[in-house]
């Protein structure tokens, strides 16, 4: 089992036709993900990757069931694409591209409100991943493997550091959730923590975050009220200064808030171990 | 990008806002002129960071001699590493009573929120601390802003409720910031209510999305150039870097925000102080990995460099190849240790060994070998 995806659920990729968004479909084929089609305004009717192309969303879901999508269309277009792909009937939308005004979020979080179905993860962030069976976005299959491990975070590389080394230890991953740097997001760690809590194949779980706002802080306060799952937390950014952003738009303390200190307090308030080190992530698993 | 004051007024006036009389000066002569159409001037130290008034940028000046001497004095100093290219020299106002407005974005409640305080001219974190029932709060619909009875009911809540009217008149303006410039923090503090009733603007800070600067060129073209940033993150904007100065001595550079920042936390475990922040994004192609050393090495404090790079579906021997060549090309002298990880490390450490650098096993070991590696640079 797993988390929000499997090797069932239908797939579109907005921006099937772009040089990223075919990429990552090839990829997202290769590993065994059932894409059913994509959109590209004006190459409707056309196929590409062998799959059919639409001008729309709502095209595409009559056309072909799809139930998910992947973003990939540039920043400027990519919020627009996020509620196109709300109002046409998808109910995960996995929103990869990187850079999207913080006031485009806004407005999309607010226009998701009226689609209470739809869930939507990122933007700026490397999607999900199923080992074995599907993958929504940019991780990259070779590093994981099928298993029990839940693994959630803010963060892509750090992501395919840890995912790589449990994989080389032999212990798999149940879904692999990239939430995404971004200050205004889709679903938050504690959405993601929730989820996991209620796959009866996790049971154990790998929680990376950062700097920056207090989206640990409430996960944490919710493993606090009790959880099933044996979980390590790791926080990147202890060094960082207060006021600068960190690459990400959402790595950023502000004042004294969203410190590294104030998460791994809060992880540490609520009986989950945390990690030093990403390479101390694996031992303390066991 | 944090506009200086005289900028956020400009936009802030352009809006409707009225602001105080003023005139930038940028030497000690243009202070002068500006007192002698002005009369008695504050000369405010332009700078994007608070507490200039504490750091001695504010002085009165009551004599255009003063002026002068304000502006020889203010011009050039730092404040929080930050150098004063020019002083805003404004006429002061006859203050009755000071109020705080602003709109910064919420992020826990994925919205902008609108703060009203009857107790203006304070750092508001420092109100929401000591006297948090005295901030009124609105989340105002991001699509249409906030409605005239949410105002009202904002404005009452903040005790605040006799001028109900200019106080939703100047919101109505300031919230335009966030939909016409992707204002994500629009301030006034204080807005100013003077003896003869007007409301004006004391001190505006207005933050614009970096993400949407491409919607708003014309804002970077005006004011990008006047604020005199730290000259290592100028040099890695220019080259297209995601680049942060820090104060140690360890260049860092990593591929992906958590791993780099990762990075930093582990050289810093080791014993080392970070220099910098550095993330050359996913592929770490060669012409990057250049740039990012490049910039590292400007910094005379710099007394080695660790690169960190997880390839996901990167090369490790081509990424070697790329680092080699960039050390080459730029005839880097000081240690540098390389982690590399990925598809074909096993030849990207082998490519690095070859070539003298140091191939890290892991990224524990390889922050511990930097500092190890720069320490016994210092002592030779």
């Amino acid at each position: 089992m797993s988390i929000l995806l499997d090797g069932s659920t239908k797939v579109i990729v907005q921006g099937i036709t772009g040089r990223e968004g075919s990429f990552h479909t090839e990829q997202m084929q290769a590993l065994g993900t059932k894409v059913v089609g994509g959109t590209s305004p004006g190459k409707g009717g056309t196929s590409h990757l062998g799959v059919p192309v639409f001008n729309s969303v709502a095209d595409a879901v009559k056309a072909t069931g799809a139930t998910a999508s992947g973003i990939f269309v540039p920043a400027p277009f990519a919020a627009d694409a996020i509620m196109e792909a709300a109002a046409g009937g998808i109910t995960l939308i996995v929103c990869i591209s990187e850079g999207i005004p913080i006031q485009d979020m806004i407005r999309v979080k607010d226009f998701l409100q009226g689609y209470p179905q739809a869930r939507l993860l990122g933007a700026n962030c490397p999607g999900l991943l199923v080992p074995g069976q599907a993958k929504i976005g940019i991780i990259p299959q070779r590093i994981t493997m099928p298993g029990h491990i839940g693994l959630v975070s803010r963060s892509g590389t750090l992501t395919y550091e840890v995912a790589s080394a449990l994989s080389a230890r032999g212990m798999g991953q149940s879904t692999i959730v990239g939430i995404g740097g971004d200050p205004v997001l889709g679903l938050t760690f504690s959405d993601v923590v929730q989820l996991f809590e209620k796959d009866a194949d996790t049971t154990h779980l790998v929680l990376i975050g950062e700097i920056g706002g207090s989206d640990e802080e409430h996960a944490a306060d919710l493993l606090a009220r009790g959880s099933r799952l044996k979980t390590v937390a790791f926080i990147s950014g202890r060094t960082a200064p207060e006021g600068k952003r960190m690459g990400h738009a959402g790595a950023i303390i502000s004042g004294n808030h969203g410190t590294a200190k104030s998460k791994e307090e809060a992880f540490k308030r609520a009986g989950v171990v945390v990690a030093e080190t990403t390479d101390d992530i694996v031992g303390l698993l066991r | 990008m944090k506009l200086l004051e005289y900028q956020a007024k400009e936009v802030l006036s352009s809006l409707g806002i009225a602001v105080p009389p003023g005139a930038v000066a940028r030497t000690p002569d243009e202070a002068a002129a500006a007192y002698a159409r002005l009369g008695p001037v504050a000369v405010k130290a332009q700078v994007p960071v608070g507490g200039r008034g504490k750091a001695g940028g504010i002085k009165l000046a009551h004599t255009a001699e003063e002026a002068r001497a304000a502006a020889q004095q203010i011009i050039g100093m730092d404040i929080k590493g930050f150098r004063v290219p020019l002083v805003y020299c404004e006429t002061a106002l006859d203050i009755a009573r000071e109020i705080y407005v602003g709109f910064t974005v919420d992020r826990d409640a994925r919205a902008n929120v609108l703060l009203l305080s009857a107790k203006g001219g304070m750092d508001i974190e420092t109100v929401a601390e000591e006297s948090p029932e005295a901030i009124a709060r609105l989340h105002p619909n991001p699509w249409r802003g906030p409605l005239d009875f949410e105002l009202n009911r904002l404005a009452f809540d903040a005790e605040l409720g006799e001028l109900v009217r200019p106080l939703s008149a100047v919101i109505k303006k300031l919230y335009r910031a966030i939909p016409d410039y992707d204002a994500l923090t629009a301030e006034i503090n204080p807005l100013v209510v003077t003896r003869s009733g007007d409301v004006i603007a004391g001190d505006a800070k207005l933050e614009i999305d970096d993400n949407a600067a491409w919607r708003h060129r014309d804002l970077e073209e005006k004011y990008g150039s006047v604020i005199e940033g730290d000259p290592y993150e100028v040099e890695a904007k220019k080259r297209g870097l995601t680049y942060v100065s820090l104060d140690g001595e360890i260049g860092i550079i990593g591929n992906g925000a958590g791993l780099c920042m990762s990075t930093l936390d582990l050289v810093q475990r080791a014993g080392g102080r970070p220099a910098n922040f550095c993330d050359i994004g996913g592929g770490a192609k060669a012409e990057v990995v250049e740039n990012a050393l490049a910039v590292i090495l400007m910094n005379p404090r710099v007394t080695g460099v660790i690169i960190n790079v997880f390839g996901g579906i990167t090369r490790g021997d081509e990424v070697a190849k790329g680092i080699v060549t960039a050390r080459d090309n730029l005839q880097m002298k000081l240690p540098l240790v390389v982690r590399l990880s990925g598809t074909n490390e096993e030849e990207g450490r082998a490519i690095l060994k070859q070539h003298g650098i140091e191939p890290g096993v892991n990224a524990w070991a390889s922050a511990q070998k930097i500092v190890e590696l720069t320490r016994a640079g210092a002592r030779t």
